[in-house]
């Protein structure tokens, strides 16, 4: 391995943030300060670049223990203002999947549906406060004999509320465009009939994996901003995927890594947990992720100083190939140019819109700045990295 | 001269009376239909831009009131709750009038209601459905 200039250890970093020592800034900032300063210099200052991003993600949910009621109850099938509950846990576990659907919901039988109220919905409305009502059935046991229950479960009343999401914060996504010479209605939202319009879904140079391509900093068991609260990574997240084609300063040119999250719901905030009804799609759930990322040493400078107009992604029509399964890019396109509001695709002028919400991805970057700075956000060296597991 | 974007609500009564004929004729008013769903007998709305004479518009209003016409401003019709709005930007995508646009470098969602037509498109294309139009419900009080 490369000696570096520069080499700083978790530990002291930690200790610094202990002292309120530490330097934070967050992952705009950091793109000035390298190209003014160098990565080694920066550094040598920087201790900590926070990032964020704020989108739609479907791969959430929660796990909910209910407690128990006398006499006990074994739960085989639950829903939660109507909408299903997996059981196949013990007695009273259960989850709580950010897309499902209660069974009466029309779908898409009225193209497009609306998708009014889902398992996002659920979660969301438990972390505003307000009452679910749970209606439960089961066999019956000689251990856990009842066989109906239907109660009102409130957050601060349940005994555990995790949530657990196998699938966040991808690394880079698809631009989506339409081929066709219908509107379509899909997860990257209304796409306009021939190249009508394009839309994206990332933070670009604040998202989290892209301010570390590699998953040098990011492993299990690294502290995160999730939802308002503190969570962690837990692994890497389904479909990650690390051997990708990559640009030189090593961001994915496509898909790539994704994370598995986890975190005590009770102490999250539902300003940073939204549920969404995607017209046509389903019912999804924006997720705020932060992730604060180590300056260990110059290489890490420079990750971080990672800006839009070095990022790309690629071009898919979602018309045609993506549902057909037809591994093709229309053209490859820079975040800078995406988030200009102008791209070029097969001669034409298509005008884009994000998916992925910006504004409160800095707002996360910001406060997980001044969660570091105040004292109140330790990192969590991770116990594996990705790459050993 | 003003120009203003106005939703006319008919009643069961009103529905087939040349009342925006009047308009025209009578207070010299111009005006645009971006949306009418008219149903004989039963109650119906009109969303004009109506442009003319400041005096005469307000004459022109008189008028609707003394005919049993419920008038109001699109901007009261068409409602983005600020609070609870993510910036998300998928409204955007499906505004034909360019009313809810990014606003860049911040990527902040804005609403300019003066563009507004009132085609509703945006208010299933919220994903946390913070915009509430209120164009749909017919009644007249
Ligand atoms: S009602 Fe139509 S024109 Fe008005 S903001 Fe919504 S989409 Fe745009
Ligand atoms: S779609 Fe809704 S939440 Fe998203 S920017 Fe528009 S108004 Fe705001």
């Amino acid at each position: 391995m490369a000696e570096f200039k520069v080499q700083k250890t978790y530990k002291e970093i930690n200790e610094k943030i202990k002292k309120g020592k530490v330097v934070v800034v967050n992952a705009e900032e950091m793109i000035d300060i390298v190209e003014e300063k160098g990565a080694v210099k920066a550094a040598q200052e920087i201790d900590v670049v926070t990032t964020g991003t704020f989108g739609a993600m479907c791969s959430s949910g929660a796990i909910l223990n209910v407690g128990h009621a006398t006499p006990k109850m074994k739960i085989s099938r639950a829903k939660l203002n109507g909408v299903p509950a997996y059981c196949g846990l013990a007695a009273v576990d259960l989850y709580i999947g950010a897309s499902e659907l209660p069974d009466e919901d029309p779908r898409n039988t009225v193209y497009p549906g609306e998708f009014k109220y889902g398992g996002a919905h659920v979660i969301q409305d438990l972390l505003s406060g307000k009452p679910v009502l749970m209606e439960a059935w089961a066999y019956g046991t000689d251990c856990y004999p009842r066989k109906y229950l239907k109660k009102e479960l409130n957050l601060h009343e349940l005994r555990n509320a995790i949530l657990f999401n196998p699938r966040n914060a991808y690394q880079n996504y698809n631009c989506a465009v339409n081929s066709t010479r219908r509107t379509i209605y899909t997860y990257m939202g209304a796409l306009k009939p021939l190249f009508g319009n394009a839309t994206y879904s990332t933070s670009g140079q604040i998202s989290p994996l892209l301010n570390d391509p590699y998953f040098k900093t990011i492993g299990v068991g690294t502290r995160i901003f999730l939802g308002g609260g503190q969570g962690y990574v837990a692994f890497y997240g389904t479909q990650h995927v690390f051997d990708v084609p990559r640009s030189p300063n090593g961001t994915p040119t496509e898909g790539a890594g994704t994370l598995c999250v986890i975190g005590d719901m009770k102490k999250m905030d539902p300003n940073w947990i939204a549920a969404a009804s995607i017209q046509g799609y389903g019912v999804s759930m924006y997720v705020g992720i932060g992730v604060p990322i180590p300056i260990l040493n110059e290489d890490m400078a420079r990750f971080t100083a990672v800006k839009d107009a070095d990022i790309v992604t690629q071009i898919i029509d979602y018309g045609g190939d993506y549902p057909k399964g037809i591994d093709r890019s229309l053209g490859t396109v820079t975040y800078k140019e995406l988030k200009d509001g102008l791209i070029t695709v097969q001669g034409k002028e298509v005008s884009v819109t994000p998916m992925a919400s910006y504004p409160k991805a800095l707002e996360i970057s910001n406060i997980l700045k001044e969660e570091i700075q105040k004292g109140r956000f330790y990192l969590g060296e991770p116990q594996a990295t990705f790459s050993q597991l | 001269m003003i120009k203003k974007r106005m939703v006319l609500r008919f009643s069961k009564k009103t529905w087939n009376q040349p009342i925006v004929y009047r308009l025209v004729k009578d207070f010299d008013l111009a005006f645009n239909i971006l949306k009418a769903s008219v149903f004989p007998k039963e109650a119906s709305l009109m969303v004009l831009e109506i442009s003319g004479d400041e005096a005469e518009f307000d004459r022109g209003m008189a008028y609707l009131d003394s005919h049993g016409v419920v008038y109001e401003p699109l901007e009261a019709n068409i409602k983005k709750d600020e609070e609870r709005c993510i910036h998300c930007g998928a409204c955007a995508a499906v505004c034909p009038t360019g009313a809810l646009a990014i606003q860049r470098p911040e990527m902040k969602v804005v609403f300019d209601t003066e563009k507004c037509s009132g085609c509703e498109l945006c208010v299933k294309a919220c994903p946390p459905r913070v915009i509430v139009a209120t164009l749909s419900s017919n009644e007249v009080q």
